[in-house]
């Protein structure tokens, strides 16, 4: 599978981007609304222009036209031909390579069985539903063979359910195809799931480009940080399992419990998101439940950040206005604190 | 249920044509002009409709005015469509004719009769050239407009796609823009008819047009009458043919496109 390099690339937004995309890898690029992401898979299929290079095996293909580059797009707005049956849309880029008319079919049976779509060769795109015409998109863009796959946004617009399922697949399938593949979404989760690495993009810039862990333990700046929503980092001291699948992580005055299936671990992460906070002592299980006290309060517009201090660990914590408003917390007040154990991320020792 | 809707509807349709036949009838029999023949009533048109229809007088203008329709309609359609799909395709190609096109256009294709009868004379190649001119600016310029609005994104994927540039012309954006192309070609279908009448009245001896002119000198108002409602239905046949073929062709998707 290709290697894919930019160098210097600029566009738009996009300014002297330097990227190497490995031989079969999964490189997921993340960034608020208008950060560029976009604009560098555009130039990678080489459907705009740029300034800067691109090379692909190393070789330059910036004077290479789109279909002489061979990559599979699938396009933010799917952009599935409306006059042509779900058939007819898969087999047009094998169509188009010239193969013979039994290969085309042969072909586009193996994707639609593929991406269980069979069922729905003969209809048109506007009869499909927003999941359906996610499947016929990939499937087309997957129908010539292409050594290079580029995902925008490939799971967004469905409900949560759908996109959830949409996701296994697509990774199951890329890692079967083994391709090279950039796939772009501005949801960090999806990106934790499916990345060997994550890019993060920032108005045009790259600013940190590193694996899913390495980015949540050791974001590069603070503006990374603040994209990955500011984890709380704890060094662990001490580890025991308490089950098999389960253990407990000492650090400071705390005791964390974890789904974990390993001898130790040296860090945790914990997203504010994750850590509730309540006035009063919930009922329930002392598991993962902590006393602590509240030193700072910071209001973000519809959020509002926390900082609680439980002996001489201080956690981050992040929650709503409304849900802030509702437990009428103030600065100093000793508050209950509660971590939710399924979402920890760990590095082992 | 909806069956029945269906034929309450096409009965409210016919309704009206039914109503005015009868009150044509009434007023030709009954009015001011009953039993003179500036008025005759429709009943004595149908009858006219089938003593020219049986002498063969009928069929043999027809015949003439729907060749040429079909000629001049049928060349200056593909004419206009490739030309126009040029013109929207290439920037290149609609600035050279951009600017003609747009200094012709606007000249009815009436206007064009005297000229013609000098450089072309008085034959078949009058009207057919009449024709072509009535249906080549607007189909050209629907072509175009249908092609340059072709979301560019489709283009983009069949690119992506591996499609050269003339697969994604004839594959992707022609289709593409057939809605807007039907639209000129059921516009200029109706009035071609109406334009042939108009130069075989001026100039050809032969034609739906020609018999029109005839029966006009013999103060045949019968006739007259029979000429207008040949010319009406063949109007509406052709639009209604272009209409039918446009729904064949584009109707299970273009409304979603």
């Amino acid at each position: 599978m290709p290697e894919i390099k930019l160098v210097k690339v600029s566009k738009h937004i996009c300014r002297d981007i330097d990227l190497t995309i490995r031989d079969g890898e999964i490189l997921v690029i993340v960034g608020t609304t208008g950060a560029g992401k976009t604009t560098l898979l555009n130039v990678i299929a080489g459907v705009t222009d740029y300034r800067g290079k691109v090379l692909i095996d190393d070789v330059d293909v910036n004077k290479a036209p789109p279909r002489k580059r061979g990559v599979g797009y699938l396009l933010q707005g799917l952009s599935l031909f409306p006059h042509l049956t779900v058939a007819s849309n898969i087999a047009f880029g094998v169509e188009a390579k010239g193969d013979s008319k039994i290969d085309v079919a042969k072909r586009v049976l193996t994707l639609m069985e593929m991406m269980r779509i069979t069922h729905l060769a003969g209809r048109y795109p506007h009869m499909l539903s927003g999941g359906e015409k996610k499947r016929v998109a990939l499937a087309r863009s997957l129908a010539p063979s292409p050594n290079i796959l580029l995902l925008d946004e490939p799971t967004s617009s469905l409900d949560r359910q759908t996109s959830k399922y949409l996701r296994s697949e697509l990774l199951f399938l890329l890692r079967k195809l083994a391709v090279t593949c950039v796939y772009v979404t501005h949801d960090l989760r999806e990106a934790e799931e499916i990345a060997d690495r994550i890019a993060v993009m920032s108005k045009g810039k790259l600013e940190q480009v590193s694996t899913p862990r390495d980015l949540f333990f050791d974001p590069r700046d603070r503006s990374v940080a603040e994209f990955i929503g500011m984890p709380n980092i704890i060094e662990c001291t001490r580890s025991r399992m308490l089950a098999p699948g389960v253990v407990e992580v000492e650090s400071g005055d705390l005791r964390i419990v974890l789904p974990y299936d390993g001898n130790s671990l040296s860090k945790i992460a914990i997203h504010p998101n994750d850590i509730y906070l309540s006035a009063v002592r919930d009922p329930g299980p002392a598991l993962n439940r902590f006393t602590g006290k509240v030193e700072e309060i910071i209001h973000q517009g519809v959020t509002v950040r926390v900082r609680v201090s439980i002996g001489k660990t201080v956690l981050l914590t992040e929650m709503s206005e409304d849900a802030f408003e509702e437990m009428a917390i103030a600065q100093g007040q000793e508050v209950h604190v509660v971590i939710k154990m399924r979402r920890l991320r760990y590095v082992e020792a | 249920m909806r069956e029945g809707t269906e034929r309450l509807q096409s009965a409210s349709g016919i309704l009206p044509i039914v109503v005015f036949v009868a009150v044509w009838e009434a007023v030709g029999r009954l009015g001011p002009f009953a039993g003179q023949l500036v008025f005759p009533p429709f009943s004595a048109v149908i009858v006219e409709f089938y003593h020219l229809t049986a002498n063969g007088v009928l069929g043999e203008n027809f015949l003439s005015s729907l060749t040429r329709v079909l000629i001049g309609l049928f060349s200056g359609s593909v004419a206009g469509i490739a030309v126009g799909i040029l013109m929207g395709w290439r920037d290149v190609a609609n600035k050279a004719l951009g600017p003609i096109i747009s200094l012709l256009f606007p000249i009815p294709a009436l206007g064009w009769l005297p000229l013609l009868m000098l450089w072309i004379g008085i034959n078949e190649m009058l009207p057919i050239t009449i024709i072509f001119i009535c249906s080549f600016f607007p189909v050209v310029y629907n072509t175009a407009t249908g092609i340059r609005n072709v979301d560019r994104t489709y283009i983009r994927a069949a690119e992506i796609l591996g499609a050269s540039p003339l697969r994604v012309l004839f594959r992707i954006i022609v289709p593409l823009a057939l809605p807007n192309i039907f639209t000129g070609l059921r516009l200029e279908a109706g009035m071609s008819w109406r334009v042939l009448l108009a130069a075989e009245m001026v100039a050809m001896p032969t034609g739906i047009g020609a018999l029109l002119m005839k029966a006009e000198s013999l103060v045949r108002v019968d006739i007259i009458l029979v000429c207008l409602i040949v010319l009406s239905i063949m109007c509406l046949v052709f639009e209604k043919g272009l209409a039918l073929a446009e729904r064949r062709m584009v109707g299970k998707w273009s409304n979603h496109a």
